[in-house]
């Protein structure tokens, strides 16, 4: 179906996209990659008046270092930051989940900062994201202000963006040399996460160091596992003692009950998906 | 009665196929709309709703996109490749021959987004195996073949693709 009709601009920096943003009010969104944006258009599930697409303004794409963490512009695609090798050496588990995302054309015109903002529970972006610690720059009226991941995602495809901001940046605090598995069930092709897990591990010898693990679609925002990550820390580089790890993966959680799975089976995936994850992100 | 018809349009300025177009479109007009309905170029096909079949296959600056999801105005400025463009002087593209060759199709409905994603693919991974290639059509559907033959056809092209790099490699070192 052909959306309904709206304005468009595409304006060249992010003061004019701003100030047309405030302008158009309610009836305004940004364009950014389009992928999920375009498809809910197109069903007229959406019918915003106003586009301002971000696509012409400069700095707001790229991947670069800074410092202690990898600064990431919200409209990187997905498919640079797959194969971003400063990313491959700082944060390997935003590569692994960005690799999962949809496929090839969808990963060439999607980005970072849309599947953040948009925070789709099965979304395979906001829980790496909440994991390494991300640090989001948010731009509005008022000026610039950063939001921690604890902050940023905030219930069901809503975040910390207002609707008169707009995500500019990402920063990833450096993991470097950390082993990473971004483990992502599904039963066909090209589809979104059923649960996935995703993992990052410092390994000291033959133990581990200190482990992130984070959980998609187990609820209405990213979850990080915490009591996993404590019961990693130390533990022995072996399948049972990662597993007896992992067992309280699923604990508080409230998964969604749909017709993929309910949410029990969602709970017992948890567990699996958290052990394989953190096996092989810990080389085994 | 007042018609839906939009009055809001915008100027744009696309390379398709090598040949420059300048086009007044509303905001709203799909890129695949633009190149079958104002290029006539119909050998790019729509077969959903949902940016799930890839029929829509292009090439946007020499990445593979899929075109009933993005709006012609994004495209402003950009160089779009069709099936149509890819043959020179008459001579099929490699990929289109070993799909002809192989008999990667039947009826045909995703042969031409198939081939523009399968030449990204071997430009990314230029030997691949079947899982990669497998892999890298996961955005492509084709409801005919069952794969096999697509299969064949990618990994014949990514062969013929290499063996020509090389034999042009060495008569440049000649
Ligand atoms: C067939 C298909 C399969 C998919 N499968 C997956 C999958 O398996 N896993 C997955 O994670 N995703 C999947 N996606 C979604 C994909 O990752 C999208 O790229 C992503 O969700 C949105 O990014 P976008 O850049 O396209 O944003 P858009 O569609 O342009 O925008 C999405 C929303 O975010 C807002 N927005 C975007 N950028 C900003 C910004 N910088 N500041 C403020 N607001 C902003 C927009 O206004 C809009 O509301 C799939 C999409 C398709 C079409
Ligand atoms: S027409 Fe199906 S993905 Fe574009
Ligand atoms: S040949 Fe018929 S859909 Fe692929």
């Amino acid at each position: 179906m052909i959306p309904s009709a709206f304005d468009y601009h595409a304006p060249t920096s992010l003061d004019e996209a701003l100030t047309l943003l405030a302008q158009g009010g309610d009836d305004a969104k940004i364009l950014a990659g389009g992928q999920s944006l375009i498809p809910v258009m197109r069903l007229r599930l959406a019918g915003p008046e106003l586009l301002i697409d971000l696509g012409r303004i400069d700095g707001l794409r790229g991947i670069e270092d800074d410092g202690d963490a990898v600064r990431i512009g919200a409209m990187t695609p997905h498919h640079d930051i797959a194969s971003s090798a400063l990313l491959g050496e700082h944060a390997a588990l935003l590569c692994a989940a960005a690799r999962t995302v949809a496929d090839p054309q969808v990963r060439h015109r999607g980005t970072f900062g849309g599947a953040l903002v948009h925070a789709d529970p099965a979304g395979d972006m906001p829980a790496p994201a909440l994991v390494l610690g991300a640090e989001f720059v948010i731009a509005g009226a008022g000026g610039i202000r950063t939001v921690s991941a604890t902050d940023f995602f905030e219930g069901l495809f809503t975040t910390a963006v207002g609707e008169d901001e707009i995500l500019t940046h990402v920063r990833i605090p450096k993991h470097t040399g950390w082993g990473a598995r971004y483990e992502k069930f599904t039963r066909v092709a090209q589809q979104w996460s059923i649960v996935a897990v995703a993992a990052t591990v410092r390994a000291e010898g033959s133990a581990i160091a200190e482990a992130r693990v984070g959980l998609t679609n187990m609820g209405s925002v990213p979850i990080r596992a915490e009591s996993v990550e404590a019961a990693l820390a130390g533990c022995a580089l072996e399948e049972a003692a990662i597993a007896r790890a992992c067992a309280s993966a699923a604990e508080g959680t409230d998964p969604p009950t749909d017709t993929n799975g309910d949410a029990d089976y969602r709970r017992h995936l948890a567990t699996v998906l958290a052990t394989r994850a953190v096996l092989s992100a810990a080389g085994g | 009665m007042a018609t839906a018809q939009s009055t809001r349009t915008t100027s744009i300025t696309v390379e398709v196929d090598d040949m420059t177009y300048t086009d007044v479109v509303e905001p709203r007009m799909l890129l695949v709309q633009y190149l079958r309905e104002r290029l006539g170029k119909t050998g790019t096909l729509v077969g959903c709703d949902t940016t799930n079949c890839g029929a829509c296959t292009v090439h946007l600056d020499g990445q593979s996109v899929k075109s009933c999801t993005m709006f012609a105005v994004q495209a402003d400025g950009h160089a779009v490749t069709t099936i149509e463009g890819l043959a020179q002087g008459g001579e099929l593209h490699p990929m289109q021959k070993a799909f002809h060759e192989k008999h990667a199709l039947q009826c045909g409905f995703c042969t031409p987004g198939m081939i523009m994603q399968s030449i990204d693919l071997i430009k990314e991974h230029p030997d691949p195996d079947e899982h990669t290639v497998r892999d890298g059509l996961e955005g492509n559907l084709c409801r005919c073949t069952g794969y096999q033959n697509i299969v064949a056809a990618v990994q014949e092209a990514a062969r013929t693709t290499r063996e020509s790099a090389v034999s042009t490699t060495e008569e440049g070192a000649a």
